[in-house]
């Protein structure tokens, strides 16, 4: 599954931010709710990275400014050698062509008066790809590389069923042979049954075309399936990242330990110690001082409160931001191996 | 990759496109089939006046006037509803009449609704100034009354069909740019959007093909209640003699010549009074069945 690592990253985030402003009174300050608060991430040619977090994290923010369908308020995006984070709307056209988006509900994401063969003509439409002739041929290839029938080509989107419109959802991303596809939680929507088989497609057509992924989901055990590497991130910033059988094997961010230590394991008699977190996730609106998670972390202690840690190496591929890891390091409440 | 999906698609239901749909669901429903013969009969009378009229409608006769209906006493064979203060035939002026209101009103909803959605289009999709420029001109419009407004321009620009549809149309516009704004707004959201987006089409491009298509039902159905409306507008402005001028018949003008004979011959108003009520009735009960026809979702109560 591990692609060799070329030294240039497909996809290089820094210091992402993305800060709403609030609608306030009109004398009080301006407030701004912090959706996306310094993000880094590489992503590699071929890789699957996955962003798990609790739903308000920013995950789906971090896809939308990626994806360039949101502003970043600061930080820069470079996709392939260009920065793109501060390409104007006339310029953002050849973008459009390399990085795509999946969408999480197939039910609204497939315009409901367009049928699927004008849906999956529309991107080669306005890229001005190929004749009427050949544009049908690549819609026709489209529709089997997802798994459709050819005779549906005339259908419309409430004819089929949640998993067929997910791959018409597919196939659109695919149309215009993009070299990264953020897929923003596209099976969250579907029955357990249909998510294996558009994860299992998704994996195909990765190994198929070299695709590069990002995978947001709040679900671990989907991410833990389709991903190389994993990123955590909790109220918008990073936690942990790493390849992702290490993080599963060993999660080292206490907020990682507790996600993970939630997970039912496969078989319902083993023991398990699920580490129980107090309290909400704070808003973002108006996020805690220092390390973000302080007031929940169960190793917090004052220090916690006053710096921000910053996202540092702890071992080669291992990225955690924590200000306490080498103290609470071997004294896990989840009695992980360590 | 196995195609686990393709067993579970049951029969093929009957393909039909989402017109002949929309017509099924209408054509089960006793209100909207009455008002669909209802206008049928109007639009007849509209497109075929002079084969339907008994009578030329201009034809005036000092011995036949103010007489009632032909089945009443002193009625005149032939003069089914009667003659008005110049001895014409009612009934040919009310066929004749159809052809003037159903034009004005259509033509004035179509300049309103033009207007109106491009106004709505805009001020839903691009939201923050576009909207609040397009919302302050919507207040300014409705602050202002219709009928003093048509006076007052009327008196300078004068009482032609023209000047007519421009004015009734620039006068609903507002209502139509406020639903079409509420229905882009519910619509602007939806992830499809976001993909046009991310496909890389322009706001041109996304406005109409992805946006107006799905709020065409909201905006079909207002246009109905609309086309009431602007009947009664013009059949206001006729009596107030403000719109067309004699001696072309439109029912409002015929209704304000009876006014002076109501104590002698009553069916010189009733008759023209109960066309426009008839048609008016017509369009609102179009409308409402249109509006359950068009959203099935509506419909499972």
């Amino acid at each position: 599954m591990t692609p060799a690592r070329t030294a240039q990253p497909l996809l290089s985030v820094r210091g992402l931010k993305r800060h709403f402003p609030q609608s306030s009174s009109f004398f009080g300050p301006a407030r701004f709710i912090h959706a996306v608060d310094g993000v880094d991430l590489d992503i590699y040619a071929g890789e699957t990275l996955g962003l798990v977090g609790e739903s308000g994290c920013g995950k789906s923010t971090v896809g939308r400014l990626i994806a360039r369908l949101d502003t970043p308020t600061a930080g820069t995006i470079d996709f392939d050698g260009t920065r793109i984070s501060d390409l104007g709307q006339g310029s953002l056209k050849s973008l459009r062509q390399s990085v795509q988006m999946i969408f999480q509900n197939p039910f609204s994401s497939l315009n409901p008066r367009m049928t699927v063969g004008a849906i999956l003509e529309e991107p080669l439409i306005i890229h001005r790809k190929g004749d009427s002739a050949e544009r049908r041929r690549r819609v026709l290839h489209l529709l089997d590389q997802v798994g459709l029938r050819r005779d549906q080509i005339d259908r419309y989107p409430h004819e089929f069923s949640g998993g067929q419109r997910q791959r018409i959802g597919i196939a659109r991303a695919l149309a215009l042979e993009p070299k990264l596809i953020i897929c923003d939680e596209p099976v969250s929507a579907l029955d357990v049954s249909i998510q294996a088989q558009i994860i299992n497609l998704l994996i195909d057509l990765q190994t198929e075309l070299g695709l590069s992924y990002l995978f947001i989901s709040h679900d671990l055990s989907v991410v833990e399936h389709i991903s190389d590497r994993v990123a955590v991130m909790y109220l918008g910033r990073i936690v942990e990242q790493a390849e992702a059988p290490a993080i599963y094997a060993e999660p080292l961010h206490p907020y990682t330990e507790a996600l993970l230590s939630a997970v039912p394991p496969p078989d319902p008699l083993a023991q398990t110690r699920e580490i129980i977190l107090e309290g909400g996730v704070p808003s973002p609106a108006a996020p805690p001082p220092g390390c973000h998670f302080a007031p929940r972390c169960p190793y917090a202690l004052p220090k916690c409160s006053e710096s921000v840690p910053t996202l540092a190496e702890y071992r080669p591929g291992r990225l955690v931001r924590c200000l306490r890891l080498d103290e609470i390091s071997g004294h896990r409440l989840s009695g992980s191996p360590a | 990759m196995t195609d686990v999906t393709s067993p579970a698609v049951p029969a093929d239901p009957p393909r039909r496109s989402q017109t002949q749909l929309v017509l099924r669901r209408l054509l089960r429903k006793p209100g909207a089939i009455f008002s669909l013969i209802i206008l049928a009969l109007f639009v007849i009378c509209a497109l075929f006046p002079e084969l339907l009229s008994p009578h030329d409608p201009y034809a005036q006769s000092l011995t036949r006037r103010l007489r009632p209906p032909a089945f009443m006493e002193r009625g005149l064979e032939g003069y089914w509803l009667g003659t008005d203060q110049l001895g014409r035939d009612l009934l040919s002026r009310i066929i004749h009449g159809a052809r003037i209101t159903l034009l004005i009103a259509v033509l004035a909803v179509a300049v309103s609704g033009l207007i109106g959605t491009a106004a709505g289009l805009a001020a839903g999709y691009f939201g923050g100034r576009t909207d609040a420029v397009v919302l302050r001109l919507i207040d300014m419009q409705l602050a202002f009354p219709v009928i003093l407004l048509v006076i007052a321009i009327v008196a300078v620009v004068g009482p032609s069909i023209t000047n007519l549809i421009i004015l009734m149309g620039i006068s609903a516009w507002p209502r139509f740019a406020r639903i079409v704004r509420g229905a882009v707004l519910s619509v602007r959201s939806l992830e499809f959007v976001d993909a046009a987006r991310s496909l890389g089409a322009h706001n041109l491009r996304i406005v109409i093909l992805h946006i107006l298509p799905n709020i065409m039902s909201a905006i079909i159905v207002y246009a109905s209640f609309e086309l009431a409306r602007m009947i009664l507008l013009e059949a206001t402005l006729s009596f107030l003699g403000l719109g067309i001028q004699p001696p072309t018949p439109t029912w409002g003008g015929m209704i304000n010549d009876g006014r002076t004979y109501l104590s002698i011959s009553w069916s010189v108003s009733l008759f023209p009074g109960i066309a426009i009520a008839l048609i008016i009735l017509a369009f609102n009960l179009l409308g409402d069945e249109l509006r359950d026809a068009l959203d099935p979702q509506l419909n499972h109560n």
